[in-house]
């Protein structure tokens, strides 16, 4: 019920920032384009939190003090939305490169290291796939996890020390001299939320969706097994010939 | 911890010395991809001469990954790895055993791979002290992080393709910071080497203390 709230308040902030979004007036230099500062940053900002959120949850399984099957799938809901969140900010940082910094992809330290944690973000999901047993998997992928997350500092350092091209941060230009209007801000910070919002909910119904796998592996097979047997008692009392040969015999 | 660590590298070169993998397969293997970015980049423009540390170094990642394959399809045959768990050896002193076994292949395979690119590309190697120190840095973070991936995908039905996945976005700073510290020993300018030999030394710190921290648990439950 109360993610039912959760999921309505997503749904209708996640429609505030696109019709808010939608009437922010073009800029000069940017025309139309400016509007993706409703959705482009915050899908940024919320793929960070995601992929915090996975190392987080890893490192918490990790340390035998506070090991819980419940860090090991809050780590893994977390890195499976941080996928959709991470590819949909290379690619709204794309359609918005194109216009403004005339291509779709430039060599910048911030798109190289997004790339490649988007790339960590696939092996920690492609190993979590991988058919094992539960315990086995919570613990190879709590590794996994704090692996990809001790690169991040030293991926900055190479990746700046390569290149730098990027903008500032967009909330790093909040001062009040800032050039950035109002109302575009605003329309930023309500992408915020509603991505914060969309996230959560997606965490929360991922982790009730591992959970339930969890409780029910195997369980198809025993349910299987239970009807078969069933059908051969059942073939036996009322004595049809394959049933009733298999008890008899 | 270390007297294990010496058993099971020694115990590794023990295997390579017998059964030569690494130098009758990814050694070869190894000379070939050099042969192949001189098909990609023509010779005659001088592209091969210009890229000739990057290149060195994704061959030797490629190379990596061969060898950290091997080192763990040692351990999957005839249940070595039970052995290994029932040996009672330091969980961490087999990381680092393996490790080490894994980063002296490596650097074999660099001296190698550096005569190939002087012989095959026209490289001058200049700037010895920052070449050298640059393959023992970047080769100690290549077998550390590739230790711990390869023991995360060992025993997996997928591991062949998973490793790379899972080393590859790893291992990038150090391709990428070797890369540059070559660069600028080539150019005659070591000085400038010398922050992202610092980054190559960070980089192997922290996956050596990492894998000597993880392992345990990993071999446990794993």
């Amino acid at each position: 019920m109360k993610t039912r709230i959760l999921g309505l308040l997503a749904a209708v902030s996640l429609v505030a920032t696109l019709v808010v979004g939608w009437r922010l007036p073009p800029t000069e230099e940017q025309a139309g384009y400016a509007r993706l500062i409703a959705v482009h940053p915050a899908l940024a900002w919320t793929a960070y939190i995601a992929f915090g959120v996975m190392a987080l949850g890893s490192l918490l399984y990790l340390l035998p003090a506070t090991r819980s099957r419940k860090w090991d799938r809050l780590a893994g809901a977390s890195g499976e939305v941080g996928v959709v969140f991470t590819a949909l900010m290379l690619v709204t940082g794309s359609i918005w490169g194109r216009p403004t910094w005339g291509t779709w992809w430039v060599w910048d330290a911030r798109l190289t290291l997004s790339a490649l944690m988007l790339a960590l973000l696939f092996g920690y999901v492609a190993l979590r796939k991988v058919d094992m047993d539960v315990d086995r998997r919570a613990i190879i992928s709590a590794v996994t996890g704090v692996a990809a997350v001790l690169v991040v500092p030293i991926n900055h350092f190479a990746v700046t020390w390569w290149r730098t091209l990027h903008q500032g941060r967009s909330a790093a230009t909040l001062a009040p001299s800032s050039n950035l209007d109002g109302s575009y801000l605003r329309a930023m910070f309500l992408g915020m939320v509603a991505m914060m919002l969309v996230y959560a909910w997606l965490l929360i119904h991922r982790i009730r969706l591992e959970r339930l796998e969890e409780e029910n592996r195997g369980a198809d097979l025993a349910v299987a097994l239970a009807e078969r047997r069933a059908e051969a008692h059942d073939g036996a009392v009322s004595g049809a010939p394959d049933g009733g040969a298999v008890v008899g015999s | 911890m270390l007297r294990d660590a010496l058993l099971v590298g020694a115990k590794d070169l023990r295997v390579e010395v017998r059964s030569r993998v690494a130098l009758n397969q990814v050694a070869p293997f190894a000379v070939l991809v050099l042969v192949l970015f001189a098909f990609a980049l023509d010779p005659d423009r001088g592209l091969l001469a210009s890229a000739a540390p990057g290149l060195y170094w994704i061959a030797v990642t490629f190379s990596a990954l061969l060898a950290i394959q091997r080192s763990f399809a040692v351990e999957a045959a005839d249940g070595a790895r039970d052995g290994l768990r029932l040996s009672g050896l330091d969980p961490a002193g087999i990381f680092l055993g393996k490790a080490a076994a894994i980063a002296g292949q490596l650097l074999v395979l660099e001296v190698l791979l550096g005569v190939g690119v002087v012989v095959l590309y026209g490289t001058e190697l200049r700037g010895g002290t920052v070449l050298a120190l640059t393959c023992l840095a970047a080769t100690a973070g290549l077998a550390a992080a590739g230790t711990l991936a390869g023991v995360l995908a060992a025993g997996l039905r997928v591991r062949e393709t998973l490793l790379p996945l899972l080393l590859v976005p790893v291992a990038a700073p150090v391709v990428l910071a070797a890369t540059k510290a070559w660069e600028a020993a080539l150019d005659g300018q070591s000085d400038q080497g010398w922050p992202w030999l610092r980054l190559l030394g960070a980089f192997a710190a922290v996956y050596v203390a990492f894998g000597v921290v993880a392992f345990g648990p990993l071999l446990e439950e794993a």
